[in-house]
């Protein structure tokens, strides 16, 4: 403990004024005649402290985190559920999504190839209706070029009678129309 | 702090840096008895009510999304909690409570004590002297009740060379006898410094020559004592747990 | 003469703060040479960090405390 003569040296020392510190020790904390009374009061303090953390503070606030840890947790676990259904959901999309292009495809193809079949049934009809047509146009071609034919031997046969009559001579039918015919089938 | 007690004083530099812990009857008078109120019951009780406001009154609301002072005791709490159980292991959540009494007590008088004009009974040696025997006195204790004499373990390094044992061991014991008066010393001695050399500051500041280096000096140092009165209390806080930690695992 | 004694004590006291700097300054500076090489395990020393700082530092505090009760209570 601080005497007054030391006290005083150090006051002449430093330059400093402590005459009316030298009742009091130069340290406070080595003044131990408070000890006592700083003690008793710091357990009493520790003790209220000790009280209101352990009778209310910590098991509210571990309360509050435990209960905020497992609404995450949940949150987390709800969250992934929704994350897989989703996933689901977007593989069902994909599903279908394939399902109804081939759907479409088929309906295509179905329907290209009935408008062939329809196309080739047509084609063929009109095949037939016009190599029957040509046929027929064909006979009667044929038809008008040997009435032709007669009409020229007939106009042959009746000219050639004229012109040999013309001509002073007698025709005998026959043998006209004998040479007639074989010049018109030579 | 009680500046009064020197009466007028005259010009010139004038130091008391010790002043501001000066023990003194809150409600007047002179004599210190054992149950009389002091600034230091003043000031310790204060750090009890700021305890109080922000644990209790601050997660009253116990909602799941907090409003800003259940997240700041919500993260005293995880602060403290992550500490033990890290160190402690799961055997040391037990003692939880007792810590986090310690931790906040001493933070809150920390930083109870920054404030111009206030007593920081953390400064005091009868405060800390008291918090490191209680865990001394609790871990010794407590290491003989849970692990019977296997607890001298603690001071016989079984991985040492066997002639190095017993030299080993007596370093191991005075080691453990000195934690109680450096547990104690560290943390009052780095409050007191702190506060002390504030007040050799803000005593050049009576000179008009150098107190704007005074100002900015006291600034400085209010800052650095802001860390050092959250990591005292850290360390202290530590410590207890890396002493529970030898009690309840005394192997090395 | 005693108190100029103690005084000059209580100087020289002073001079293991100084010491106290450069033990933790040790330990910072180590411990953070550490965390660049290694980033990934720093947080999990952070606790050790604070230890290793608190040894080093109340031996420093020691030394200011001998100045003090020579300043003081001698």
């Amino acid at each position: 403990m601080a005497t007054n003569t030391q006290s005083d040296g150090l006051a002449d020392a430093v330059g400093v004024d402590m005459a009316e510190h030298a009742s009091t020790p130069g340290m406070p904390q080595l003044d131990f005649s408070h000890w006592g009374n700083q003690i008793f009061w710091l357990v009493l303090a520790l003790i209220a402290i000790y009280l209101i953390l352990s009778r209310v503070a910590l098991p509210r606030i571990g309360a509050v985190l435990a209960e905020r840890s497992g609404t995450i947790t949940n949150d987390l676990a709800a969250a992934e559920d929704l994350k897989a259904k989703a996933v689901e959901a977007e593989a069902a999309y994909n599903k279908a999504l394939v399902d109804a292009r081939a759907e479409a495809q088929n309906i295509v193809e179905r329907a290209k190839a009935e408008i062939k079949a329809d196309l080739d049934v047509a084609i063929a009809k009109a095949d037939a209706e016009i190599s029957a047509k040509a046929v027929e146009s064909e006979k009667a071609i044929a038809e008008i070029r040997t009435s032709a034919m007669e009409n020229v031997k007939i106009v042959a046969k009746d000219t050639a009678k004229e012109i040999v009559a013309a001509l002073g001579g007698k025709a005998d039918a026959k043998t006209i129309n004998a040479a007639i015919d074989a010049r018109l089938k030579g | 702090m009680a500046t009064e007690t020197h009466g007028a004083e005259e010009g010139g530099l004038v130091f008391h840096p010790m002043d501001q812990f000066i023990v003194e009857p809150f409600f007047g008078g002179t004599d210190v008895a054992w149950y009389t109120v002091t600034n230091a019951t003043v000031w310790s009780f204060l750090a009890v009510l700021a305890t109080f406001l922000l644990l209790v009154l601050g997660s009253s609301k116990r909602s799941v999304i907090p409003s800003r002072m259940q997240s700041v005791a919500e993260l005293a709490y995880g602060f403290v909690y992550k500490m033990v159980e890290d160190i402690c292991g799961k055997e040391g959540v037990k003692y939880f409570p007792y810590i986090m009494t310690l931790f906040m007590f001493i933070v809150c008088a920390n930083f109870l004590g920054l404030l111009p004009a206030s007593f920081t009974p953390t400064a005091h040696f009868a405060v800390t002297v008291v918090l490191a025997m209680a865990v001394f006195l609790t871990v010794t204790i407590l290491g003989f009740v849970k692990n019977g004499a296997a607890f001298l373990g603690l001071f016989w390094v079984a991985s040492a060379p066997l002639a190095l044992r017993p030299v080993l061991a007596v370093i191991e014991l005075i080691s453990y006898f000195v934690r109680p008066v450096s547990h104690s010393i560290r943390l009052a001695g780095n409050v007191m410094a702190g506060h002390a050399v504030i007040k050799v500051f803000a005593g050049f500041a009576a000179l008009t020559v150098v107190s704007p280096f005074a100002i900015l000096g006291i600034t400085a140092m209010y800052g650095l004592e802001v860390l050092v009165s959250f990591i005292q209390a850290y360390v202290f806080t530590i410590l207890t747990c890396v002493y529970l930690k030898d009690a309840l695992h005394p192997s090395h | 003469m005693e108190g100029e004694l103690a005084h000059i004590g209580a100087g020289l006291a002073a001079i293991g703060s100084g010491a106290a700097a450069i033990g933790v300054g040790n330990v910072a500076g180590n411990f953070l040479a550490g965390a660049l090489r290694n980033p990934s395990a720093a947080a999990s020393q952070t606790a050790t960090l604070f230890i290793g700082i608190a040894f080093a530092e109340a031996l420093g505090i020691f030394a200011f405390l001998v100045a003090l009760l020579l300043m003081f209570a001698v």
